[in-house]
Order: structure tokens, then sequence, then C-alpha cells
């Protein structure tokens, strides 16, 4: 019986990897296909999609997995692009400085926010994370010396060791696809690892794991800062994308956007946040070319597809047998 | 012989309420110590105060021969304090084995690691599958956990307690809501486990209490009003004016 069970497990877990694997790919293809939509325009839109993905990614091992609904993770956008808007404004241009440097911002806030807020939980979690971000948001738009309200154009492109591998014109569409499928197997693999394990098992019961032995408060803090890395990086993609840098992708609107993508996808699945990133930004654009009053129409969407598909996009694949 | 838990002058108070009044006891090794008294008379107080679910107000803790009363409720249960709920606790959504295997995963190795499957992990996972099979669970291991009966849940919060191989275990009505022949299974278990762990029972079932029990005391109003192997508590008449006397014995 156990045998089975596991057998069963398994095989689900391979259609849910090849499912990832596929949606790579034919994003990997984006260049190709895009001609018969509208070429430039198409690939440019989904790399914006991609780089929501990255975020949602790692708001779903908050969400998902942790069952720690951040209602700030746009912070991390803001932070990632200032880093690397304030970088380029310096004259440092080499990806080389300015990755780690995004990290070690984002980690750094994650870290200090993350052990404030983590000492809440459920409502108060929320209202306290949202604080933070807010709080980051205000001091971006009045950092005077770097456009302040107005946002900083970047006159200088980010250089990958003297190459243009992450400039628009370059390689950054492969630069961002590169940095999703880490991002994605990372995620994967994080989940159901030890350290993903517990994270789990403290988002249904944290009294019976820290009865274990597991001080909860340590692998949650972890998750935060890791989460915060990574929408960090996706920050940084977005300035690399505009060679521009505005407060405005760190307002709160911005992190309810990632909550719905994480949520509309399907929370603590693999896919999931891939699936809720493309639709979300995809549709919104379809809807808005086809319709002006499109908000009429993506508003009452999600709120069915969340309503109607247990478990999101992924959920609603899996049941059509897509993924079992 | 030195005591493996030993409690000292513990109290508690919600306001003028003494829920934990000055209790002083003692676990030693290969005994079973039973925890019993009326409704409302503190006893769950004190397993969480002892686990560290609880801050007590005063008094202190020894275990294994370390002042554990400053640590955390991770750190004791780190230290080898194992515990079952009143109410069933586990992880709802895992399966019976994972949650076995994440409970001797906390006792082998930092859970520290981000790359590899855990539930590949043969050590952890052969581990759950023995402490299955020693509660007669091993059938079930791959059902979710939240799917088990109520007989059940509690056979497996015990077997997540035995995997970790705690040095004491703290037992909140182990037998609360099972039947009678599951209780009687149930007793010879803990009468088999009883020889290599020692135990601190709280149980209401008096039937298991005198079979399990090499001492018991007896808790009234947060104060404990005797101590004694089960026949002297029996003859006490203190103790059974103040609950014994409730049940033929």
């Amino acid at each position: 019986m156990l045998a089975t069970g596991s057998h069963v497990i398994s095989n689900r877990q391979n259609r849910s990897i090849a499912l990832g694997v596929g949606i790579l790919l034919v994003l990997a293809l984006t260049p190709y296909w895009a001609g018969a939509f509208g070429g430039s325009y198409v690939v440019s839109l989904v790399m914006k999609a991609m780089i929501f993905a990255i975020a949602s990614l790692s708001l779903n091992l908050l969400i998902g997995y942790g069952g720690l609904v951040s209602f700030g993770h746009a912070a991390f956008l803001g932070l990632g692009s200032y880093v690397t808007g304030i970088a380029i404004t310096e004259g440092m241009t080499d990806v080389i400085f300015i990755l780690p440097m995004v990290m070690a911002v984002s980690g750094l806030f994650a870290l200090v926010t993350g052990a404030i807020s983590l000492r809440t939980s459920g409502v108060y979690f929320i209202m306290i994370t949202l604080a933070f971000g807010q709080m980051l948001f205000f001091t971006l738009s009045s950092l005077a010396h770097y456009g302040g309200d107005d946002g900083l154009t970047l006159w200088d492109a980010a250089t990958f060791f003297g190459t243009a591998f992450f400039q628009y014109d370059g390689g950054l569409f492969y630069a961002v696809l590169i940095i999703l499928a880490l991002c994605w197997g990372f995620v994967s693999l994080l989940s159901g690892a030890r350290f993903g394990r517990v994270l789990r098992a403290a988002k249904q019961n944290k009294l019976r794991v820290e009865t274990m032995g597991f001080n909860t408060f340590h692998y949650q803090l972890l998750a935060y800062v890791i989460a915060g890395m990574i929408a960090g990086v996706a920050g940084f993609l977005f300035a690399c994308q505009a060679e521009f840098v505005s407060p405005a992708i760190s307002t709160w609107q911005r992190s309810g956007d990632l909550i719905i993508m994480v949520v509309l996808g399907g929370m603590a699945t693999r896919n999931g946040p891939l699936l809720g990133a493309l639709f979300f930004v995809l549709v919104e654009e379809a809807l808005s070319l086809v319709l002006h009053e499109w908000r009429l129409i993506f508003g009452p969407l999600l709120v069915l597809i969340v309503l109607f598909a247990n478990g999101g996009l992924a959920g609603l694949l899996r049941r059509l047998g897509v993924e079992e | 012989m030195t005591p493996v838990l030993r409690l000292e002058n513990l109290h508690k108070s919600y306001g003028a309420l003494r829920v934990t009044d000055g209790v002083s006891l003692a676990v030693y090794p290969g005994e079973c110590h039973a925890l019993i008294g009326p409704n409302g008379a503190g006893k769950t107080t004190l397993i969480h105060q002892i686990s560290g679910s609880l801050k007590s107000d005063s008094g202190q803790l020894l275990f294994d021969g370390r002042d554990i009363t400053k640590l955390s409720l991770p750190q004791r249960s780190a230290a080898g304090l194992g515990r079952t709920f009143q109410i069933t606790t586990l992880i709802p959504q895992f399966s019976v084995l994972e949650n076995v295997a994440l409970s001797a995963q906390a006792k082998s190795g930092s859970s520290f690691r981000f790359l590899k499957p855990a539930a590949r992990e043969s050590d952890l996972n052969a581990q759950a599958m023995s402490a299955l099979e020693q509660f007669d669970l091993a059938g079930c291991a791959a059902r979710t956990a939240g799917e088990l009966s109520h007989g059940e849940q509690r056979q497996l919060e015990l077997a997540m307690a035995t995997v970790a191989a705690p040095k004491v275990l703290l037992l909140d009505e182990p037998m609360a809501g099972i039947g009678k022949g599951e209780s009687v299974a149930l007793t010879k278990t803990l009468s088999r486990l009883k020889t290599t762990t020692p135990m601190l029972l709280v149980e209401h079932d008096m039937e298991a209490v005198f079979k399990l029990a090499d001492r018991v005391s007896v808790l009234v109003y947060g104060k404990i009003i005797a101590t004694g192997t089960p026949q002297e508590v029996r003859a006490n008449a203190e103790a059974r004016a103040a609950y014994l006397g409730q049940e033929t014995l």
C-alpha cells in the first residue's frame, strides 16, 4: 500500500515537473512564435510576465508553503530596482556587482522586517507587512536625489562582463528566462527538502512542529529572507527591462497583484505562480486591447477562477488531467 | 536514584486564580508517574508548563541533570522532552508516514537543507515505519493523517512522540475519546513503552492508571495533595474525598 501511495505521488510529481518544463520551453520559444501575434511587443509582454512569475514564485514560498500572507512583497521589487538604478547612476554598471548588492539589500530588509513581522500572525501579519511595504514606497518616493516621485531614468545600461546580456536589445529575454528557470527549480526543490517540509508543516500546525523541537520562527524568517532576495532579483530585472525605475513598482496595489497571481495560479503548487503570473499579465493585456472597460471583466473573471477552480489554475489543470 | 524530571515549586496564576500552586514532583527512570485529579485541577496546565508551551510564573524545572526552566518549547523538545496532546495535534495534510518522518527529522541532523527531497530520505522513512509498526499503523502509512479515525490519530501521536526517542514522555490523556477495546490495547502498548521511556501520565481512565502507574500524584486545585504507590493513594482519605471516592476502585 505504501509502495502504491508513493508511486501515485511520484507519478503526479513527474507530470507537474513536465508541465513546468513545458511552460518554460514555450516561453523560451517566444521570439519565434511571437511574430504571429505582434512581434517584439509580445516578447516584451512575455518578459514582463516572466519577471512577475519570478516574484510570484518567491511569494508562493511565503503564502503557499509557509502560510504567511505578506501584503508587502512589492517592497522587494522596489528595493531591487532602486539598488540597480542607483548603482547604474553612480557608474557601477556590471551585473556582477549589482546582483549581489540587490540580493544583500533585499535580504537585509527582509531579515529586519521579517524578524518584526513574524512576531505576529494572521491579519496582523498582513497589516504589518503592508505597513513595511508602504514605508519603503514613501522612502523611495522621497529620494529627491534619485528622481523622487518621478522616478529615475537609467542613462547607462547594465553590463555583464562587458557584454549586453542583461540589456533589453541584448540578451535580456534569455537572462530573465534562465533566472526564472533557476528560481522555479530552486523553489520546487526547496519545498520538498527538509527545510520546506518544516515550513509546510508549520503552516498547518505550529504547536506540533515546535513540540517536535523545531523553532518555527527561524525557518519562517529564513523563508522570508529567501523570498525577499528572489523578489529583489525580479526588481533588478524590471529595472533592466525598463531602463527606468520608479516608486510605482512598490505600491501596495502591486503587492496585491502578486497575491492574486499566486492564489489564481494555485497556492503551494509547483507551477501555480508561473500560470498565475502569465495568465494575469497576458489576459489583462489582451482584455485591455479588446475592451475599454476591460476591468469590468477582468475583476469578476479572477473572482470566478478563485471561487470555482479549487487550487487555482494549477488545480484546474490537474482535474482536467494534465497533471494527473 | 536521581529523577530524570523534577518539578520544584511551580506556580502559575491567571489573575487571582492559582492554577498551579506550588507543585513539586519527580519522574524517575523506568517509572510511570500518573497525575490524576478532578476536572479543572490544572493537570493540562501543568503539562503545558513542563513542555514549555506555557510560561511558569515561578519555580524550577530540572530535566536530565540540567535546569530547563528558561528554555523555550522547541529547546525543551530538542533536549528530549516528548509530549502528546489532550486534543489530537497532527500535521493533518501530511501522510501518516510523513508526520512521523518529520518528527524523526527533528532528531537527525540539521533541517536547514534546501535541495535534497526529504520524502526520499530512506533513513527517516525507515525510522518512521518502525515506529508506525510499533503502534499498528504500518498499514496506514500512505494515508492522509487528517483522515484517520480518532483512535488511529491518538496512536499516530504516540508514534510521532516515540520516534524521537524522548528521555521523558508527557502524555496528556492518551485514552481520551477512544473505545474500550482500543484503550486496553493502548494500555498494553504503553506498559511496553514504559520500560524504555519514563512517563508522566495524565489520565482519567482509572483502570489504565492503576495498571500503568508505579506512583500516583493527586492534583486538586493546583496543589498536590497526595503522592504514593497506587495502593497508598487508594488508601489515602484525603485523595479519596477529593477525587477517588467518585469511582469504585
